[in-house]
This record gives C-alpha cells, structure tokens and sequence, in this order.
C-alpha cells in the first residue's frame, strides 16, 4: 500500500464513519474496512473508479467535488479524508473549507511541488517538471493547484485550521531523513491530520 | 455485457382468500396477483429478487411468452443469465400489482359484491398497498428476506417503501431513475393525462366497461403526453429529427405532410389505447402522485431511511427530465445523512426517462456488479 495511505490509517479510529473524496477504485476505504471497520462512503467522478468501488463493495456516490459538499450535514462524518486530489481542484481552498465543516476532522495529502527535483527540473531546464510521479504535460495535466509544503501551512495560518499531526514521505531513506528538517525540499508526499 | 434470454416463460397466478385492509380503509375481500419467476430459488430461499414494475409495467419482464413473440418483456435488456440481474445467480420474481390490467385484480375484474367489472370503484391505492400485496405473495412462496426489491420510476418507491416498512426482509434495495415524491411538474402531466381520459365521452365516469366500450381517444391522448416526457429533446432529435413518413415541402404541392415523430406518436397511443385499461391508468398516475415517502416521519426523508436496515444503490440518468438526477441525488443525500450505506451512478444516457429499460453499457456495468455484489454478500 502507498505509504501515505498507511500513515492515515493511524489516524483513524475504529468503527468511525469515513469520507473519503476522490476515492479512486476504493483502495483505502477498503483497507479501512478490513482494519478498523470503517463505515466508509467514496465520492468519486471518474466512471472506471466508481466501477472498480462497487466490484469491491464499497459504497460510492458519484459527484463532482468542484461542486462543493453543500449536500452533506454538517459534521455527519467523524474523518473526512482526500488523498491527492487537492491539487486537481478548481478552488481547493473552498473543498478545504467544506471538508471542515462536514468532518470533525480531516486528513489531506498532496503531493510537494517544493520538492528539490521539481525546483531543480525548472530552474535548470526552464520546463515545467514532467516525471514518473508527474507523468503530465502542463496542457493535459489534471493537476491545475500544485502547492508546496510551505504553501498549505501558509494557507492553514491564513484560515485558522488546526494541524494535529504532519508527516513527510519521501522519495528514500536518505531524503526521508532530511525530509524531516526541510519538508519543503525533500517531500515528495505531504500528509496533513487537520481540524477546524 | 450481452447475457442471455431467460428463453420461454409461462405467467402463474395466485389466488388470495384473505381479505386484505387497504390503505385507503376499505376491503379487498379477495384478490388474485399474476406473477412470472426466472431462475431457482436455492435451498435457504436466499436469493430471491422481487422487481417492482412501473406505471404501465406489469408482470412480463423478461423472456418471450411464445415463440413468435415479437418483443420479450419490457425489462429483458437487464433480467436473464448473464444479465445484470443473473438469472442464473438469483430467482427473479416479477408481479402484476393489483389495480392492473395484466392478469391481477384491477378495475377490469369482477367486483364479487356487484357482479359487475369494479370499473371507477375499484379502492384508491397507495404504494404500501402493493408492498402488503407483494409480501401475501413472498409469504406464499416461503421467502422470509429478498435479496434485493428493484424497481425504476414508480417500482423505485415501491423498492423504497418496502425498505421502510419491512426492513428485515430486505437485504437490498435498488431505486432507478425514481424520487421520494413528485414535483409539481410532474403532477401536472399526470393530471393533463388523466384529464384526456376523463372528457372522452366514452369514459362514462369511468363505467365504460358496463357501456361496453373504452375511452380509446383519452387514452390515446394520455399515452401520447406520457410517451413524449419520457424521451428527452435530444434524444427525439436522433431518433426521428424532422424527417417526414409522409409528404414532402415541394412548392406549389398541397399534400399531406406527416412527421416520423407524430407518426411514432401516433403508434404508441394506438397500441397502448387498444391494451391498457383506462382506470388503471387513473389509479395509478394517482398512486404516483399521492407517494411521498417521508409524509409519515415528519416530512423528513432523513428520519424516515434511519428505519431501514438494507444497502441501497441508486441510478439516475442524465437526460431524464421526469425523474431527474437531481430528485435521485435527494434521496442519495437523504441516505447518506442516515448513515444508510448506498451506492449512487449518473449514467450519461441519451433517452430521457425510458432509458432505465434501455440497453447502456456503463448502466449494465455498474448494475451487473452491483448485483455480483448482492450475491457473493448473502447467497
């Protein structure tokens, strides 16, 4: 399993009623439901996902998340989770936003555009970074909001959120110690355990 | 996803002696409902599937009657082996609800007290009086829990009622293109329907079976308001645009000018005015519009879906305009509310309303591994 994923899981406290927005094939809330058997919903757009979601038994709602949340209670979810979707969002911050309000408490993960590799690809080639982990051109890539580190707790000051807990995967051993003095460098996955 | 035909199938009917209180008050004192059965029921009697039919459906869902049938049943596309509901995984029970004209005791029959067809004074009826007779039928034939109540349109609140009513004896509950109650709107096209069929003057306030004739214009007129709302503008477009069955626009010519759609129109009415009962349409156009499924808890479809116990999947599809996504979205958002677990696709579908009985790739998809679900959860 992704690592990120992994550290969610430690987060998330048994039998609790999970969000999980831009599910993809269902993958955590599955794992979720084997060990901490989740009552778990997926919101997902992507019709191959949602596809994949009912094969495994997950409950999934398709929905556009560019759409906003208005149509979900005020904190009827104990965790709402995003992973890597954040920076495929028209108005993250508004997704941010309504995250808080429908969950007691959030986890969002995105990847680092900050990160060394990122920084280094553009200022030595002038080029917008295409990678094995950024596989896009900047005309078809789905990830419109890139964000650095830096950049969500800037945004986390700016709004009042409440980080509860932070952790940095990276790309190795080496990186994953140095990710630990210099997130803003060396992450190459940022995972954010917030609250209102 | 092709699937099979479930091939030639004979519909059976049940007799009940016992007379049953309708929501309206009165006594059916007896009744008989005509149903067909695909597949086998199992040992334990686990996977047994009740389709719940809409407006003009009735018990003839899949397979052909004879061999020179030229249609099989109105849902044929989705029940049989194969098909998203396998036949070859669950018994499917499909009905004609009472108030019909397919076979089940309806205006049609005989009122024992009269002797006479029940005509205009068959009981008014609301859904949860189908579910009751539905159930005097699962009793019968000793199925103690449905894997899952599937319906579209009308049948999706049947499916959503018996949740509701008996949350025990549902696993599953599976609402197409359906909505906790109508809009406005939609009121409206059932009351101009009813209205044709009313002023026919062969309706005799709606004894005409005892004049021996049929409102065959109403009806017609009925069918043909019914028929358009449930194909979409764009939809029309590809199937009929502005051709012409008959005629032409040449200068100086004075012949009669005919559009395929008034044409297809025109067949529709004829075909349904020579087969449906005009009573029956009236009763249920009514049953629709009188559904409301949270009336009962405080007009709160929230409080009402905390009753139920079953896993839910709902569809809706994007051109439907009678039953829009967004009416299925409310009940999405209801259920998610309960905590209720459901599963919710918009099918891109160029077919309006009819869609749900139409052949889709990504709805057969996603219904077919729905049901794979229902099966390898519970059977």
């Amino acid at each position: 399993m992704r690592l990120d994923l992994q550290l969610i899981q430690a987060w998330i406290r048994e039998n609790s009623r999970v969000l999980d927005l831009g599910c993809g094939d269902g993958n955590l809330l599955s794992q979720l439901r084997n060990s901490k058997q989740v009552n778990g919903l997926g919101i997902e757009i992507d019709s191959g996902f949602i596809l994949d979601c009912i094969k495994a038994n997950i409950s999934v709602v398709e929905q556009d998340l560019n759409k906003g949340l208005a149509n979900f209670q005020t904190n009827s979810f104990d965790m709402v989770v995003m992973t890597h979707a954040l920076q495929t969002l028209s108005q993250p911050h508004r997704v941010i936003d309504e995250m808080l309000r429908v969950g007691k408490e959030c986890i969002v993960t995105f990847p680092n555009f900050g990160h060394w590799r990122c920084r280094w690809h553009l200022s030595q080639r002038g080029r917008m970074p295409v990678s094995e982990f950024m596989p896009y051109h900047w005309y078809d890539t789905p990830n419109i909001h890139f964000c650095t580190v830096d950049d969500f707790e800037a945004l986390c000051r700016d709004k009042g959120i409440h980080v509860l807990d932070r952790r940095m995967v990276a790309a190795n051993n080496t990186e994953s110690q140095l990710a630990k003095n210099w997130p803003n460098l060396f992450a190459m996955t940022a995972v954010y355990h917030i609250s209102k | 996803m092709s699937g099979q035909s479930v091939g030639i199938v004979k519909p059976k009917t049940q007799h009940f002696n016992q007379p049953i209180e309708l929501s309206s008050g009165r006594v059916l004192p007896e009744y008989q409902l005509v149903y067909e059965t695909y597949g086998t029921l199992n040992d334990d009697k686990s996977n047994a599937v009740l389709i719940c039919h809409a407006l003009s459906g009735h018990h003839h869902a899949a397979g052909y009657h004879q061999q020179t049938d030229k249609k099989p049943g109105w849902w044929d596309h989705y029940i049989g082996p194969g098909k998203a509901i396998d036949t070859d995984v669950f018994q499917v029970i499909s009905l004609n609800n009472i108030g019909g004209c397919d076979g089940s005791t309806g205006p049609t029959s005989i009122n024992p007290q009269t002797g006479k067809p029940w005509g205009a004074d068959f009981p008014k009826l609301r859904c949860r009086d189908w579910v009751d007779t539905q159930r005097e039928l699962m009793k019968l034939l000793g199925i103690k829990q449905w894997a899952a109540v599937i319906g579209g349109s009308l049948g999706g609140m049947q499916a959503m009622r018996w949740s509701l009513m008996y949350p025990d004896e549902v696993r599953h509950c599976v609402v197409i293109a359906s909505a906790l109650k109508l809009t406005a709107q939609n009121i409206a096209f059932n009351e101009v329907a009813r209205q044709a069929i009313i002023s026919d003057k062969n309706f005799h306030h709606g004894q005409y079976l005892q004049h021996n004739t049929i409102p065959r214009n109403g009806l017609r007129l009925a069918r043909m308001i019914g028929h358009l709302t449930y194909l979409s503008e764009d939809g029309m477009g590809e199937k009929f645009g502005r051709s012409l069955k008959e005629g032409d626009f040449k200068l100086g010519s004075d012949n009669e000018i005919q559009f395929q759609i008034e044409s297809y129109l025109h067949y529709q009415g004829d075909i349904f005015s020579e087969s449906f009962d005009a009573n029956t349409y009236i009763l249920m156009t009514k049953a629709l519009d009188y559904f409301d499924l949270a009336r009962e808890y405080g007009d709160d479809p929230v409080a009402a879906f905390s009753h139920s116990r079953c896993h839910y999947y709902v569809v809706s599809f994007s051109t439907d305009w009678r039953f829009p996504p967004a009416r299925s979205r409310e009940i999405v958002d209801a259920l998610i509310a309960a905590k209720r677990p459901v599963s919710y696709t918009e099918i891109e579908a160029n077919f309006g309303h009819d869609a749900f009985l139409l052949p889709n790739a990504r709805y057969e998809q996603a219904f077919h591994a729905y049901m794979q679900g229902v099966a390898r959860e519970h059977i």
